[in-house]
């Protein structure tokens, strides 16, 4: 066992688990941040993505080792505060979410496409997104709630 | 009596519904609809979260601070009862739908689904089931506020008016809120009776509503089985025979031991308990187990022997009759031309987004559940054998569902946890990894089909004949009466042909295999919508149709297969012209009381690279409560059908399971995904199912399309076993 520490939301945490755990399991069994989820356990269906100093990673297959000294953003640090991300609010207007499971790691993903292209079409939101399995079916709404957000953020400036 | 007009009476004569009952410390409360007394109900009930509750049956709950709840008795799995089923309560009694909150209801017999016999959300029976009871909850709760109210103020019940939870006397002005009068009304008898609404006035009912269930779904906050947290909580994974069937012969855990973190090893009935502290210590200790198995009688059970055991069957094996009519083999043998296929199709895993779990707790001689179940009486019953004590000391927690299709019906995760829980002596959460869940799930049977149809010189099909060879999810799970030979799920939608042929004949040959067998979305529907629309195809090919036209032509006038089918081809633009190499095919399904046709425009690629690029879907579900839901449910429903058309299959190899994780079990990606189009058809009947029904026409849509597209009939799923990749 290792003491590892990290920082997760822009908070500092210390674990004490073995250093070939990966994050996602680090995020869910000590910190207790849930949000982030086990779909496949091998970088195969995007659940579990978390952002690493800004860029989406898989989770899964993510070391907790790697993450050390670098900075950690998951869903539950998406939001502002009170003020829900453009995306957030778009999945709702949307009403992307059936089950539920799978749209953390859609909104990372998502987040981390606005972050670098800021006006996406159809075919960027696609290729993006594409490791982000979705068993409801919810693609279509997925398409229309990434560029709602992107336009109410270009709007806000 | 109230702002909206009503009409007929209706008894409220459901067992217990009357029961009234007293609770310490604040006003009088009306017991929760309880005739098994479950003791978790009634620490619901009595809740100290306002001075007064009025509570006059299982569903409804108004406080002192004007606070409506609706609890919710079915399992959210995606599919919006969270949303859809409080509309219900809402809409009757009046409550501001801004201010609506729900919680998932107990395990209780008061929650019995009465179209399945248990506490189970499945067969696309949710808003079927409480179309009336919990409309008539939100007017029993309506009309005591409303008779508090008039004894209050002196008045007729019958002059007063109630919107946005605001009981009303316009001839003296005086009003007051469902706050307020909420423990005057909880003194109130419960009405023998009440008035539901004329859909007429509906103001909620028909309208498109935002899901109850998003916010908490977009902040990492809703609570699924896997997210359940206790304090002590150990986290578990079960090793189980790869070979179906196979058991435990010995196993040695003492390196499982050695590893950090890992606290116990047993043997539970399914397979060996790695007890650990956390998910990664207990994979660990899995990879250091050592397990020698006994793999029984289907080592050598493999895909390719089932094919052949199935032929076999359709030559050899006893037919039963699912449905006749006329002479079909005479008028075959008098026909001028015959067609004839072969239809296969694979078994089908659910691979929900989150894997099999569950997180049980037994303490003091009650064992709690948190399960994400979609059948609360079973998960009852199971833990209630499995800790060994009473029914009524098991709760059951429902969490949020990370999808269902029908998989989490089963008890098999919850006998698990409850198992580890009890070896364990501290709350235990199961997880089973990705490829534990496509391994040991319970598949959507494969089968095999012969048809044959009869084409008269005039054109016109005078014989339709369908045998269908397969395994009986009701036989491998012993729900089969003495002597029954037919699995109605085994040959639904093939028995059940909307066209006017006068001579028809569906058979099935039950030919059952050690494959673990279980309902997947729209069941038999899957399939044999499938096998029935795609060789419909074929004979309308044979007779020279156009397929939509042969199909309308065919319907009787009054059937709602027509109005499906007609609005469908319109939206679709059914007989413009398309872009070079693009085709359109259309098929037509009823599935669990509704309607529904889909036409899909697709491509086909020199390199056979098919791409679906929009699909028109007409539905007549009757009734809508949301229409925003049905829309999702039908691109949902889609979805899964054309993920499983493009690629998915289960297959078998020396009695294991070949496929484990998304990787060989592909399921569709967002590249993948057509524009879908709902049409909602208002046909005024009573309410259809919505989760199910979009599933089955797809594949026969996409395969008509692609046989216009090439000429070539799809008559194997998926299309990579029918020579095609998706694009």
């Amino acid at each position: 066992m290792t003491a590892v520490s990290l920082t997760v939301n822009g908070e500092t945490y210390e674990a004490d688990v073995a250093s070939d755990t990966p994050l996602l399991w680090v995020l869910r069994d000590n910190l207790g941040l849930t949000g982030t989820k086990y779909g496949c356990g091998i970088a195969e269906c995007g659940a579990c993505t978390v952002h690493l100093d800004g860029q989406p990673v898989r989770s899964c297959t993510t070391a907790v080792s790697q993450a050390q000294g670098r900075s950690v953003t998951t869903v539950e640090g998406l939001a502002d505060n009170a003020d829900l991300h453009p995306l957030q609010a778009a999945w709702i207007a949307e009403n992307v979410p059936q089950c539920g499971f799978c749209q953390s790691g859609q909104l990372m993903s998502a987040a981390a496409l606005l972050a670098r292209n800021p006006n996406p079409g159809d075919a960027d939101i696609d290729a993006a997104l594409r490791g982000n399995l979705c068993r409801c079916g919810t693609y279509q709404r997925i398409r229309r709630a990434v560029g709602r957000a992107a336009r109410d953020m270009q709007e806000q400036g | 009596m109230s702002a909206s007009t009503t009409n007929r009476p209706t008894r409220t004569t459901r067992r217990g519904f009357l029961k009234a009952s007293a609770v310490a410390g604040g006003g009088l409360l009306l017991g929760l609809r309880l005739p098994t007394g479950g003791r978790y109900a009634q620490a619901a009930a009595s809740r100290p979260d306002g001075d007064a509750e009025l509570a006059p049956n299982a569903w409804v709950r108004i406080t002192g601070d004007d606070q409506v709840t609706v609890l919710v008795d079915r399992s959210e799995m995606g599919q919006g009862v969270m949303t859809a089923l409080p509309m219900l309560v809402a809409e009757e009694v009046e409550a501001d739908w801004e201010r609506i909150k729900t919680e998932f209801a107990p395990a209780d017999s008061a929650y019995t689904n009465s179209l399945l016999g248990r506490q189970a959300t499945g067969g696309s029976t949710a808003i079927r089931n409480a179309w009336r009871p919990l409309r008539e909850a939100g007017a029993t709760a309506k009309e005591m506020l409303v008779a508090a109210a008039a004894d209050r103020w002196g008045v007729e019940a019958q002059e007063c008016e109630v919107a946005d939870q605001v009981v009303s006397h316009p001839g003296s002005g005086r009003s007051a809120t469902f706050g307020d009068l909420a423990a005057a009304a909880a003194g109130r008898p419960v009405p023998e009776a009440v008035f539901l609404k004329e859909p007429r006035n509906f103001r909620l009912l028909g309208t498109a509503r935002d899901r109850l269930d998003a916010p908490a779904k977009v902040d990492g906050s809703a609570r699924f089985g896997m997210d359940v947290q206790l304090d002590g909580l150990l986290t578990a994974q079960v090793v189980r025979c790869p070979v179906l069937g196979g058991k435990v012969q010995s196993f040695d855990s003492s390196e499982a031991k050695r590893v950090p973190g890992v606290k116990q090893v047993v043997e539970i009935d399914s397979g060996i308990a790695v007890i650990a502290e956390g998910f990664w210590p207990a994979h660990k200790g899995r990879e250091a187990l050592s397990v020698a198995w006994d793999y029984g009688e289907h080592a050598d059970l493999s895909s390719a022997g089932i094919e052949g055991q199935f032929r076999q069957a359709a030559d050899e094996g006893e037919a039963a009759i699912a449905h006749s009519e006329g002479d079909a083999a005479g008028a075959l043998e008098a026909a001028a031309a015959t067609v004839e296929a072969e239809y296969e199709v694979p078994f089908l895993a659910h691979a929900c987004m989150e894997p099999m779990n569950c997180t049980a707790r037994i303490e003091d001689d009650v064992c709690e559940v948190w399960a994400p179940t979609q059948d609360q009486t079973s998960t009852q019953e199971v833990a209630a054998e499995i800790s060994g004590l009473p029914k009524d000391n098991v709760q059951v927690h429902t969490t949020y569902l990370g999808g269902g299709f029908g998989r989490r019906s089963h008890t098999d995760f919850a006998a698990d946890a409850v198992a580890c829980a009890k070896a364990a002596g501290a709350p235990v959460k199961v997880i089973w990894t990705r490829e534990d869940t496509t391994r040991h799930d319970r598949y959507r049977p494969a089968t095999y089909n012969r048809l044959s149809a009869a084409v008269d010189s005039g054109g016109s099909v005078s014989a339709w004949r369908h045998r269908i060879v397969g395994p009986s999810i009701m036989a491998y799970n012993d729900m089969l009466q003495e002597g029954q030979q037919i699995d109605p799920s085994s040959v639904e939608a093939a028995d059940a042909l909307p066209y006017g042929l006068a001579n028809i004949h569906v058979d099935y040959v039950m030919a059952n295999t050690p494959v673990p067998l279980w309902w997947w979305r729209s069941v038999g529907n899957s399939q044999n919508g499938f096998i029935r629309e795609a060789f419909f195809d074929e004979v309308a090919a044979a007779a020279d149709a156009d397929p939509y036209e042969l199909r309308r032509r065919l319907v009787p006038e009054e059937d709602r297969h027509r109005g499906v089918l007609e609005r469908a081809a319109r939206e679709a633009g059914w007989g413009t012209s398309l872009p070079e190499g693009r085709a359109r095919g259309i098929a037509v399904v009823k599935s669990f009381g509704s309607y529904c046709a889909e036409v899909a425009e697709v491509s086909v690629s020199a390199n056979r690279e098919v791409r679906v690029h929009r699909v028109d879907v007409a539905i007549d579900c009757g009734a809508v409560v949301n229409p925003e839901i049905v829309a999702e449910q039908m691109e949902s429903g889609v979805v899964y059908g054309l993920s499983a058309a493009f690629g998915e299959a289960i297959t078998v190899s020396r009695g294991q399971v070949e496929q484990a994780n998304f990787d060989d079990y592909p399921i569709m990606t967002i590249d993948q995904m057509p524009e879908v189009r709902v049409h909602i058809v208002d046909s005024g009947e009573d309410p259809g199912g919505i989760g199910e029904p979009g599933t089955p026409p797809i594949a026969p849509a996409v395969a008509n399309a692609v046989h216009a597209a090439t000429g070539e009939p799809v008559r194997r799923l998926p299309l990579t076993r029918a020579g095609f990749q998706p694009a």
